[in-house]
């Protein structure tokens, strides 16, 4: 035991004597303990962000926090879809399309102190352009929007920037597309310090492992919005924000601003409702009569995703039969699927895109729900008895489908009560179904989207517009090609009006002639925050400011 | 009693009841005098009254569950927001869960795949340390070495970070990769006491005496020292059928459980209630009572079964 | 005794290494990953390419292996895609080690604190009704799934009663300066005493609801090991000898039942890595054992395999330092 004891006491001497010697000092500020009058938002992630240089972000969770922090030259009108002025006051282009001038704000500076001019907006395009091997896939949304960077500017939509004024930027784009300018309001795409980028080495990405591994700069961002960053606490999961005191705007209603990470869904509920958050994304359409209840309000946002199931005619030739695919469609029943199996406010839908795009054709009617022409229609295709390996996703929930496994024994049952026989396929999300859909293993399938701005391409564009690589296995149908280039084409139209008569059709031919999948519903995403909490306009596009969000009535 | 590390401990612990297979003569005095005991024994009784309407429930319950368990009734019911948990109502004494499936047919018929996953789990638990406990302990010597440094390594994880280790590396999880990533943790258990217990009749009378008379070594194996290692196996499995029971619930909450809930299992149940825990807590109370009760049961009954088997609280 | 040492080193250098090439072999060979991960609903076959060619993911496994190999000697485990995206792997080990240290380092004093007592207790009145009720107690204590128990306490303390925080390691409100990593501590250093308090308030469930598992153990070893004692030959001549009940119990059966005891807290700190699973992902606790389980929802391949690693690599330093402290303590086991 003797030992035992001696050992004991050396160490707690030395912890004693480690402890005094390095006795730390408080890096707390002036504000002292618990912050003073200070008043702060408290929202709950459901994930830790990835970084904070929104050119490499993928995910919500850090587009949330980015999006307090930066801004574009165009920004989206809180609580609607639609385009307003953000760091650009107005912008107007050629005739065909291909060269925009933006007038730039005049009192805008960066975080640091920079100012925001047009040699900074340039600088921010040929920064996003300029990508190293790593950044070129890192910088997805850039990607997806631009189709290139720099070492192949064929491929890609961006051509050049140009500061024709101190606060005038023109912008030339190599072909006229629905997409431009309205993509300059994807939070990817926002105006950054030129100098904090340089300095930080933004550009730095490499590859690590499976993953990448960030620059300086990622850690330490600086842009023009209300806020501005002060750390992140990777130990806890914190990120918080502070007021930024030169905002051009308005003085954002709460003075600081915290994201922390909870994964756990019921946790986040159990946190808010103790008082430790003031809200949080997402919440289980079950818990909204009980979050209610208790006081919080739950923001329904409007509705700004498909919900469909796709078709894979290469898999299975049956469905290359036009009549077999509508009588899978007048099989759903998708009235009662919504009412039981969607959230208030959920709808059905009548054609890939929500009513909020133009392009949206409002005289289609929905494809009743029919058992008997479903029948029937199998009986004429010769397809009676046939076999449907239809799959769905496990571990996820998207705002679109909130519960995956549980729509899909609604349509199921749907497609057994007309003598289809299903052969049930399932994979995890990220573990294997997204592979299997996109190389085509399913004759079924369920998927989605969530619009990323208000752009009937960037719904039908993203589904059918591109024929070698779809989910929907359009390159084999004889009408794909058309279809494709027809949506190229439509995409290209700069006058805005003959744009929306041109999409109109195509959905409309989409949903009569064509049917390569089945849109089914529109699911509204909700929010819920604390009951002191005011100011919280839902967007369409989960694009919400925080700067209008105050707690307590302050 | 000797210092010992982590494994050494678990070591212990099993060799100790392999010896009970040893100093007696094998056969019905050992049973009978253990049982003279184990009658009077309060704990056991209860231990196996529970174990046995569980295993009776799991075998009848198909036929005495009001409803189908795959079946949703009260789909109709359900909706999202408003009522994603049916209560109770006539026919439906604990209501229906988020799927509108009766949820004490559930309950019941839950009980017969908890059974399925802890028995199958055990069994092949057992066929693994069987093949490993036999080769150490019949040979000895050098198989006996290499065999058991792999079970030492096995013991000196913990078991629960194993299965999941096990669980993680399954392609898509489901019911087979539960049960074998259950089974794997209980291979060197197994293996452990089955050694054991040979390598303590090896130099038994009996097996000098087999041996004597010229019996084959696959004959003394198979039908002298297998058989003479069973009383301390069954107690074992009794234990290891309790844990199994439990770690599958666990694994099942972290997601590592079997995604197909078309037949109801305990674990999965449980696993299951935690997107709804908040304002329907009966979802996850009552497998949680079940698991809670069952693996009680078997705890008592292979506690007071080893008590009554060690050669030292016997003397 | 170095001999000894060193042979354990090696033996669990060549375990881990053998783990490690399963883990890599074998998390390679699953379907799906950081890919799917990061692009969703955008996915192309194209794009997948380009990305998975950016990873490095198209090369064959031998060859990805060796490159694994290659950075993790230069001290580069491939970044986290899910838990702490762009973090290395290792890395976030160690961010999070600091929270499961804390949590266990409570959770073992907790059950130090109620198991010796209660087992001390329930041997000196063996058969009485405290025994028995300890008893099965103890075994109950085994039969409660360890996540069910913390979502009881959870679920009664923090959200019904509102006793105590629901979950994290503390106020994400306070401005608390981080110096070790365990904030209690951190709190103390820096005599930030709100931080301090609020850390050891958001410690108490997690730390109860993880107690369970050792308490159990604990509570059947000290009463076992003092039941053995009380039956010894020197408490049986040190009675005969006429000695007082009470310097026999503190001098005699104590110190020499509480041996074993020892050994056993030491290892049960190993065991609770396992049992951090489960409670640090109820209370969304941020610690190794919530990145374990965090890592295998999202798929987050690099954390998943350097986090299996670390914790079976502490797991068997831990034994091995149990049992080096015992060879000191013990001149007999040095001779085994």
């Amino acid at each position: 035991m003797k030992p035992v004891r001696k050992l004991a006491s050396l160490a707690v001497v030395g912890a004693l004597a480690l402890a005094t010697a390095s006795c730390a000092e408080s890096e707390r500020g002036d504000g002292g303990e618990g912050g003073g009058d200070e008043s702060t938002f408290t929202f709950g992630a459901a994930g830790a962000p990835e970084m904070f240089d929104p050119l490499y972000a993928t995910d919500g969770e850090t587009f949330r926090v980015t999006r307090q922090m930066f801004q574009g030259l165009l920004g989206i009108e809180p609580g609607s879809a639609e385009v307003i002025p953000e760091l650009a006051t107005e912008w107007t282009s050629n005739e065909d399309g291909t060269e925009w001038v933006f007038t730039l704000r005049d009192d805008v500076t960066f975080h640091d102190g920079e100012p925001f001019n047009a040699d900074a907006v340039c600088a921010n395009f040929e920064r996003m352009f300029d990508q190293n091997e790593a950044g070129q896939v890192a910088a997805e949304y850039w990607g997806y929007v631009m189709g290139s960077f720099k070492n192949d500017p064929e491929g890609s939509l961006y051509k050049s920037c140009e500061a024709t004024d101190e606060f005038e930027a023109t912008v030339t784009i190599n072909r006229s597309t629905s997409g431009f300018p309205t993509m300059l309001t994807l939070a990817a795409l926002a105006m950054q310090s030129p100098k904090a980028m340089e300095e930080g080495n933004a550009n730095d990405i490499a590859a690590q492992g499976e993953g990448f591994s960030f620059p300086d700069y990622a850690q330490n961002p600086v842009g023009t919005g209300p806020y501005q960053f002060v750390e992140y606490d990777q130990a806890d999961g914190n990120v918080s924000l502070e007021a930024y005191d030169d905002y051009w705007g308005d003085a954002p209603a709460s003075d600081k601003l915290t994201f922390r990470v909870i994964p756990d869904e019921s946790t986040r509920r159990q946190e808010l409702e103790a008082g430790s958050i003031d809200g949080y994304d997402l919440p289980n359409p079950a818990d909204w009569p009980g979050l209610e209840e208790s006081g919080n309000s739950v923001e329904v946002r409007d509705p700004f995703n498909i919900f469909y199931l796709g078709f894979n005619p290469e898999a299975n030739p049956q469905l290359k039969d036009l009549k077999v695919r509508q009588a899978i469609y007048h099989a759903l029943n998708r009235e009662q699927l919504v009412q039981t199996q969607l959230p208030e406010g959920a709808e059905v839908a009548t054609q890939f895109m929500p009513s909020t795009v133009s392009g949206y054709d409002s005289a289609l009617e929905p494809y009743a729900y029919d058992p008997e022409q479903a029948k029937q229609l199998l009986e004429e295709a010769g397809a009676t008895g046939m076999t449907l390996t239809f799959a769905y996703p496990t571990e996820v929930s998207r705002p679109y489908m909130p519960d995956p496994q549980q729509l899909y024994e609604a349509l199921r049952t749907n497609l057994e009560d007309v003598g289809i026989k299903v052969d049930v396929k399932t994979a995890s999300w990220n573990g294997g179904y997204l592979d299997n859909v996109t190389a085509g293993k399913y004759d079924a399938y369920l998927l989605g989207w969530t619009g990323d701005y208000d752009s009937a391409f960037n719904f039908i564009g993203t589904f059918f517009g591109n024929l070698k690589e779809n989910d929907f296995g359009t390159e084999v149908m004889p009408w794909g090609k058309k279809l494709a280039d027809d949506l190229q084409a439509a995409d290209a139209i700069v006058d805005e009006d003959e744009r929306a008569t041109a999409f109109e059709d195509l959905n409309r031919q989409i949903m009569e002639e064509y049917l390569p999948g089945l849109p089914i519903s529109h699911s509204p995403p909700a929010l819920v925050v604390g009951p002191d909490v005011e100011g919280v306009v839902p967007s369409p596009l989960t694009a919400e400011e925080f700067s209008t969000v105050s707690v307590g009535g302050q | 009693m000797t210092p010992m590390s982590y494994a050494d401990r678990r070591k212990e612990r099993i060799d100790a009841l392999a010896a009970g297979s040893v100093d007696e003569t094998p056969g019905v005095s050992l049973i009978a005098s253990a049982w003279r005991r184990l009658r009077r024994d309060p704990v056991f009784l209860i231990g196996l009254a529970i174990t046995v309407v569980f295993v009776v429930l799991a075998i009848i319950s198909p036929w005495i569950a009001p409803h189908d368990p795959a079946a949703a009734p009260l789909l109709d019911k359900v909706r999202p927001q408003s009522n994603p948990v049916p209560g109770p109502e006539a026919g439906f004494p604990l209501g229906a869960d988020d799927r509108g499936r009766d949820l004490l047919s559930r309950l019941l018929v839950g009980s017969r795949q908890t059974l399925v996953v802890g028995v199958v789990a055990t069994l092949f638990g057992l066929a693994g340390g069987l093949v490993l406990g036999t080769l150490a302990g019949a040979f000895a010597g050098r198989v006996d070495s290499v065999v058991m440094r792999i079970v030492d390594v096995m013991l000196s994880v913990p078991s629960l970070l194993l299965a999941f280790t096990i669980g993680a590396l399954a392609a898509r999880p489901s019911q087979t990769t539960l049960i074998i990533a259950i089974a794997v943790i209980q291979v060197p258990i197994f293996a452990r006491l089955l050694r054991g217990s040979m390598l303590g009749q090896r130099s038994s009378d009996h097996v000098l005496a087999a041996r004597a008379l010229g019996v084959k070594q696959h004959a003394i194996v198979f039908r002298h020292m297998l058989p003479n290692s069973l009383g301390p196996v069954i107690v074992q499995a009794t234990l290891v059928l309790a844990i199994a029971i439990i770690d599958a619930a666990a694994l099942s909450f972290l997601g590592l459980g079997n995604p197909d809930d078309r037949q109801p299992e305990w674990g999965q149940m449980l696993g299951r209630s935690q997107e709804f825990i908040y304002d329907y807590p009966h979802l996850a109370v009552y497998p949680a009572l079940c698991i809670i009760v069952v693996a009680l049961g078997f705890t008592l009954m292979g506690e007071s079964l080893r008590e009554a088997l060690d050669p030292k609280t016997r003397r | 005794m170095v001999r000894f040492i060193v042979r354990r080193m090696l033996q669990m250098a060549g375990v881990l290494v053998i783990l490690s090439v399963l883990l890599f072999v074998w998390l390679k060979a699953l379907p799906g990953g950081p890919v799917s991960a990061i692009l969703g609903e955008r996915a192309t076959p194209s794009r997948r390419a380009a990305l998975e060619a950016a990873l490095g993911l198209d090369q064959p496994i031998h060859v990805q292996y060796l490159r694994f190999l290659d950075r993790a000697l230069h001290g580069d485990f491939g970044a986290s895609t899910g838990v702490l995206p762009g973090e290395d792997a290792f890395h976030v080990f160690l961010i999070r080690l600091p929270a499961t240290i804390e949590l266990s380092i409570v959770a073992i004093t907790l059950a130090v604190a109620l198991g010796i007592p209660l087992g001390y207790f329930a041997a000196r009145r063996k058969g009485s009704l405290l025994d028995s009720g300890a008893v099965v107690f103890s075994l109950i204590g085994v039969a409660v799934p360890v996540f069910f128990t913390a979502f009881l306490l959870k679920y009664f303390v923090a959200v019904q009663w509102q006793l105590l925080p629901v979950s994290g390691r503390q106020d994400a409100r306070l401005d608390a300066t981080r110096v070790t990593g365990l904030f209690v501590l951190d709190g103390i250093l820096t005599r930030e005493w709100d931080a301090a308090w609020d850390a050891t308030l958001h410690l108490i469930l997690p730390a109860l609801a993880l107690a369970t598992i050792p308490f159990a153990v604990i509570f059947r070893i000290t009463r076992a090991s003092v039941l053995d004692t009380l039956d010894a030959d020197f408490v049986r001549t040190a009675e005969s000898k006429g000695l007082t009940t009470k310097v026999i119990r503190g001098r005699h059966v104590l110190r020499n039942a509480m041996l074993p005891v020892v050994t056993t807290i030491g290892l049960s700190l190993g065991g609770l890595l396992a049992g951090a699973i489960l409670t640090e992902t109820v209370f969304s606790f941020p610690g190794i054992g919530d990145a374990i389980a965090q890592g295998y929802r999202e798929k987050d391949y690099a954390v998943l395999q350097v986090l299996i690693l670390a914790s079976a690599a502490i797991f068997v330093i831990i034994n091995l330092a149990v049992d080096i402290a015992y060879a000191i303590i013990d001149p007999r086991i040095r001779t085994r």
